[in-house]
């Protein structure tokens, strides 16, 4: 959660000069990029079947979906992805809230900036999975800790890249909409904001990776339900179809989570030649 | 030669600018009457973009005082002033025609948007209206700048250079469109250019500054449209050129 956490502008342009010649080799990349995956699954279905690999260590794909199929006709399988959605989704509206909200009182007054800039610099440097003891102390394993825990963790990705993409608003366009007379309020939509936007995605991105990596943690130790509780169950009893499911539900909720934050960016950033046509990745 | 006029006129009194100790201009006097097309020439660095800039309110003189029109100590009509930079200076997340209408500050809706694509039109870029500006060409982005200035209808239109950075035949035909809409329209203008002869091509008046304040002051007499490497603009060119080269050779000795 350091530096690693803000994507330098030149980070972005070099994104958006890899997007440009990407486009006709994508048909082709495409098809490719998914042949060694599956010949993996393939390799790890043989070597199970033939008794290469223990079921003791990893069971086969064919059980891990057999597994899927029991859960989701039980309903434990859909209620325990919604809680975990759900919980996901509360910390990074109250995180990310919370870091926007400061990081635009940050970027646009110098007061509210001298004021608190230097404290949240101070804190963002506590990894955040480190207070768990204390939370746990703190709420128990109510709700409020796995919200407080994302929240936490979703707060600096987000304050981080919006006061970066705010402060790198080109001071020209500023000029320009001050000469022709705009107010805070009109230069603040119709320049600041837009012209953060690309940063604040930015954030985003960053901020979900990090909503997963501490549900995954914060599920696991204290919760009683949710796909980590699920996993941990299922790894008292031996289950290990059930581990992997697990595992698997929670790469595929944080690609939607990604392609979702993707789609708002060719929906938002539209006028931005980078962003256009980088297909559908 | 004059066209109808519905420009503003200016007046600098003993204007004075200093960043630091470093005095940029000092005690300028100048009077732009309305309609007038004036060209402030003058070495890199010597402060045109600084009274521009003080003319058009974006910096505050040091000292001195200007106002606009004939009354004295009148405050600056903002909306009766427009810029346009040395970059176009567009919204890159607003459509052309949006971007337009930045130049309409509280312009009420469909009316802002007609008024928009009339600009456009002006400067021939009506079929480009709800086009991204990334799509442009630097002179379509130009131009588009140039809309945006003229769309309210200024009385005063301050330029700094705004052709500087484009190839030597699309400086041409912007001349040509800035010529153009300034007979039509009447406004008072100033411009600041590196280039003498793109200030004889359009102005009524050039003059230099030089040592903080106006060195040279020269009516340019000639009908209009002026016709490229005329004789009179040749020796005028020759006039001013000189002029502007002097302290260098004083220096360089
Ligand atoms: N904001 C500022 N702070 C300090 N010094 C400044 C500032 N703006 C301009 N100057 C100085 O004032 C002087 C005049 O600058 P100005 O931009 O007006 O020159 P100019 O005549 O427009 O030059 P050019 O033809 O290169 O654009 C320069 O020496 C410049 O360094
Ligand atoms: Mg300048």
């Amino acid at each position: 959660m350091t530096d690693a956490t803000l994507m330098t502008d030149a980070a972005l342009g070099r994104e958006a000069k890899r997007a440009a010649p990407r486009r006709p080799a994508f048909k082709i990349g495409a098809s490719l990029g998914w042949l060694v995956p599956v010949l993996l699954l393939v390799a790890w279905q043989v070597s199970a079947s033939t008794g290469a690999l223990s079921s003791s260590i990893l069971p086969n794909p064919l059980d891990v979906i057999k597994a899927a199929w029991r859960l989701t006709l039980s309903g434990e399988l859909l209620s325990n992805v919604e809680v975990s959605a759900m919980r996901a989704f509360a910390g990074l509206i109250v995180g990310g809230g919370i870091g926007l909200a400061f990081a635009f009182a940050n970027g646009l007054s110098r007061w509210s900036d001298g004021l608190t800039d230097t404290t949240l610099q101070m804190v963002r440097n506590v990894p955040h999975l480190a207070l768990i003891p204390l939370v746990i102390v703190w709420f128990g394993i109510d709700e409020g800790a796995k919200l407080f825990l994302v929240a936490l963790g979703v707060f600096f990705p987000i304050y981080l890249n919006t006061l970066h993409g705010i402060r790198a608003v080109d001071p020209q366009l500023v000029e320009m909409g001050r000469s022709y007379g705009m107010h805070s309020r009109t230069l603040f939509w119709r320049i600041i904001l837009p012209g953060a936007l690309p940063s604040i995605f930015v954030g985003l991105r960053f901020a979900l990776g990090i909503t997963w990596l501490t549900l995954i943690v914060a599920e696991t130790i204290a919760a009683q339900s949710g796909i980590g509780y699920m996993a941990m169950q299922a790894r008292e009893f031996m289950q290990l179809d059930v581990v992997v499911l697990a595992i698997l539900i929670y790469a595929v909720l944080g690609k939607l989570a990604d392609s979702s934050v993707r789609v708002l960016e060719r929906l938002f950033l539209s006028w931005n030649p980078a962003y256009v046509q980088t297909g559908a990745r | 030669m004059s066209p109808v006029s519905t420009g503003l006129a200016v007046t600098a009194r003993g204007l004075s600018k200093s960043f630091g100790d470093r005095a940029v201009l000092s005690n300028l006097d100048l009077h732009v009457p309305a309609g007038q097309f004036l060209a402030i020439v003058g070495r890199s660095g010597c402060g045109k973009s600084t009274l521009l800039r003080m003319l058009t309110g974006l910096d505050t003189p040091t000292s001195g005082s200007f106002w606009f029109g004939e009354a004295r100590h009148a405050p600056l009509p903002k909306s009766d002033v427009r810029v346009m930079f040395q970059e176009p200076r567009l919204l890159p997340w607003a459509r052309v025609a949006a971007n337009v209408e930045v130049g309409l500050t509280g312009g009420d809706g469909l009316n802002a948007q007609a008024r928009a694509l009339d600009a456009l039109s002006e400067v021939g870029l009506a079929d480009r209206a709800t086009q991204w500006p990334a799509t442009l060409s630097g002179g379509q982005k130009q131009r588009v700048a140039l809309a945006r200035a003229l769309v309210s209808r200024p009385k005063l239109l301050a330029l700094d250079e705004p052709l500087g950075a484009l190839d030597a035949l699309t400086r041409i035909e912007m001349q040509g469109l800035i010529e153009r809409v300034y007979l039509e329209q009447g406004f008072t203008a100033i411009l600041v250019t590196h280039d003498v002869r793109e200030a004889l091509a359009l102005a009524d008046r050039v003059v230099m500054i030089e040592n903080g304040a106006i060195a040279l002051d020269v009516e340019v007499d000639l009908p209009r449209p002026r016709r490229r490497g005329a004789m009179e603009t040749a020796a005028l060119e020759e006039r001013i050129l000189s002029r502007l080269l002097q302290p260098a050779a004083a220096v360089a000795a």
